[in-house]
């Protein structure tokens, strides 16, 4: 059956997520406060962001205790729990690029696959690195002077200011230019939460006798690479970068696809 | 053969092209991140680490200006909530993106008792520590977040005019902002109340800023660092023995300048009648 189910479960979570961070500022609330670099669940927990965590010890000082406790639990969680989850539950600029990818559809930009010989997927593994290099020469947190999710959440809740030009430029660049461009090729923080959430047990899972190989899902996955074993393999879909959106669930008529729990460091 | 040397050059372009565009893009990413550092004349929250390592170690959560906003204090009579003393650099205005700083002029640092904005820190980039008075207390009026400074020429106070705006508007009064007295020669009978900073006091909260009357403030918070002077080590109060032991103190790997007679300690070349 053809859904939406995940779909607005992920946009609720999202909208709320970004709801409670701005009435934390607005109206003073204590349930999450804070932006991604580093929140506070319930006034008590301390969340932090492993990746702005790394540049800003990778630019030679010392940082709080909180913020590394923080760390600490974000990257368990999505290492055992939510695998790349963060980039299609949690991140705003999800829902910029899922619209510009939605448009990409409707205008038919896709008809041609184009090749881009120095923009691959495995680029954003060369930023996440160069980021941390950036950081240590600069000696501030590198990613985080330029990061249009930061640079996005803090506009929802303090107020964009001319930030707003970095979403839009996004949104045109996944638009017009490469396909999935930011989240799929360049953001190193997708690539830290993708090698982070490598193991993790919350997983998609392929039927392949019940996949007419219709290849809705691919059309519409985001990282389609990790789709390797649709209609040839009954397999859990492992790869780091599938960041558990679930929109291939939506799409399938078959229900040849479903979410489903893995074993720790179990292979498929 | 031939077809292996082919793959092994055309690893190497590929791998070289890699390698350069990273350099570049590495180049590119440098110049930006040490252009935006760039943001001289910006004031921090209380108990802020100095500038450089702040920028760094600050990670542009806001818990800061949340806390700042959402005190007890800042509401208005009807319960709603005033705009905070911190804002959270964006896009235009021209500041690390995502640091907190705040401008006197529009809302200054009204110096709370229980400094709400310092404690929300999570990474340490606003330091409890320098805070903290004889008694282990948070205490507000140790903080430095810059120091103001008075511009005579377009103060009225200092056209003989009565204005004491500043001087009142000071949580720090007679402590952080004087009044001094001066004849006014032009009229032979009136006086002069001037204000003066006492820099040592001083919190750069910028009240006075925020007070001052005239169209574009007379007195003015500036970062402490641009605010200030430094006289250097080798300047001595004769006049105050704590000085003096600072100079019979003094190692000789802190002295700069090395000749023949910087290797003797400066106490011995002053007191003892060596001769070189």
């Amino acid at each position: 059956m053809k859904s939406f189910k995940y779909l607005i479960f992920r946009r609720t979570t999202q909208i709320g997520l970004m709801f409670l961070y701005f009435s934390a500022n607005a109206y003073g609330w204590h349930i999450l406060q804070g932006t991604f670099g580093s929140s506070l669940l319930f006034g008590v927990i301390p969340l932090a962001d492993p990746y702005t965590t790394l540049q800003v010890l990778s630019a030679g000082f010392l940082i709080g205790a909180d913020v590394i406790i923080g760390a600490l639990i974000i990257t368990l969680f999505y290492m055992i729990v939510g695998g790349r989850a963060f980039c299609s539950w949690v991140c705003p600029i999800n829902m910029v690029t899922d619209l510009a990818n939605w448009l990409r559809r409707k205008l038919k930009l896709d008809k041609e696959e184009v090749n881009y010989r120095f923009l691959k997927r495995r680029t954003r593994y060369w930023i996440m690195v160069l980021g941390l290099i950036v950081s240590a020469i600069v000696g501030i947190a590198a990613f985080e002077a330029v990061s249009p999710i930061t640079i996005m959440q803090r506009g929802i809740i303090f107020g964009f200011g001319t930030g707003i030009a970095v979403v839009i430029a996004i949104f045109l660049f996944d638009l017009f230019g490469v396909k999935n461009g930011w989240c799929g090729h360049l953001c190193p923080l997708g690539a830290t939460y993708s090698i982070i959430g490598k193991k993790s047990i919350i997983r998609v899972k392929h039927n392949h006798e019940a996949c007419t190989n219709c290849m809705e899902c691919k059309i519409v996955c985001p990282e389609n690479q990790v789709l390797h074993m649709i209609n040839k393999e009954s397999i859990f879909i492992t790869d780091g970068e599938c960041t558990n959106c679930g929109r291939c669930i939506d799409v399938c008529k078959e229900d040849a696809l479903g979410f489903s729990i893995k074993k720790l460091n179990k292979k498929s | 053969m031939k077809n292996s040397n082919n793959n092994r050059r055309k690893f190497m372009a590929t791998t070289l092209q890699s390698v350069g565009l990273t350099a570049l893009g590495g180049l590119l990413w440098s110049g930006y991140c040490d252009e935006a550092k760039a943001s001289p004349l910006v004031l921090r929250p209380p108990g802020a680490i100095p500038e450089e390592q702040f920028l760094d170690v600050c990670i542009k959560c806001g818990l800061c200006a949340e806390a700042c906003a959402n005190r007890e204090s800042n509401k208005n009579r009807d319960g709603t909530q005033r705009e905070g003393t911190l804002k959270m650099a964006k896009g235009g205005d021209h500041r690390l993106i995502g640091t907190p700083y705040f401008i006197p002029k529009d809302v200054p640092c009204y110096m709370c008792d229980d400094i709400p904005c310092v404690p929300a820190c999570p990474s340490e980039a606003l330091d409890m520590k320098s805070l903290l008075n004889k008694k282990n207390e948070l205490d507000i009026n140790r903080a430095k977040m810059g120091l103001a400074v008075v511009h005579k020429e377009s103060c009225v106070a200092y056209w003989g005019l009565q204005c004491d705006a500043c001087y009142r508007a000071c949580p720090l009064l007679d402590e952080a902002l004087t009044l001094e007295y001066q004849k006014n020669e032009r009229t032979g009978k009136h006086a002069f109340l001037l204000p003066v900073v006492h820099s040592d006091v001083c919190t750069g909260c910028g009240l006075c800023e925020k007070a001052c009357i005239t169209e574009k403030s007379a007195i003015f918070v500036l970062p402490r660092e641009y605010a200030t002077g430094k006289v250097g080590n080798h300047y001595v109060k004769g006049w105050d023995k704590r000085d003096q032991q600072r100079v019979g103190d003094r190692k000789i790997d802190e002295i700069e300048t090395h000749d023949e007679r910087s290797k003797q300690s400066p106490s011995d070349y002053l007191n003892r009648e060596i001769e070189y």
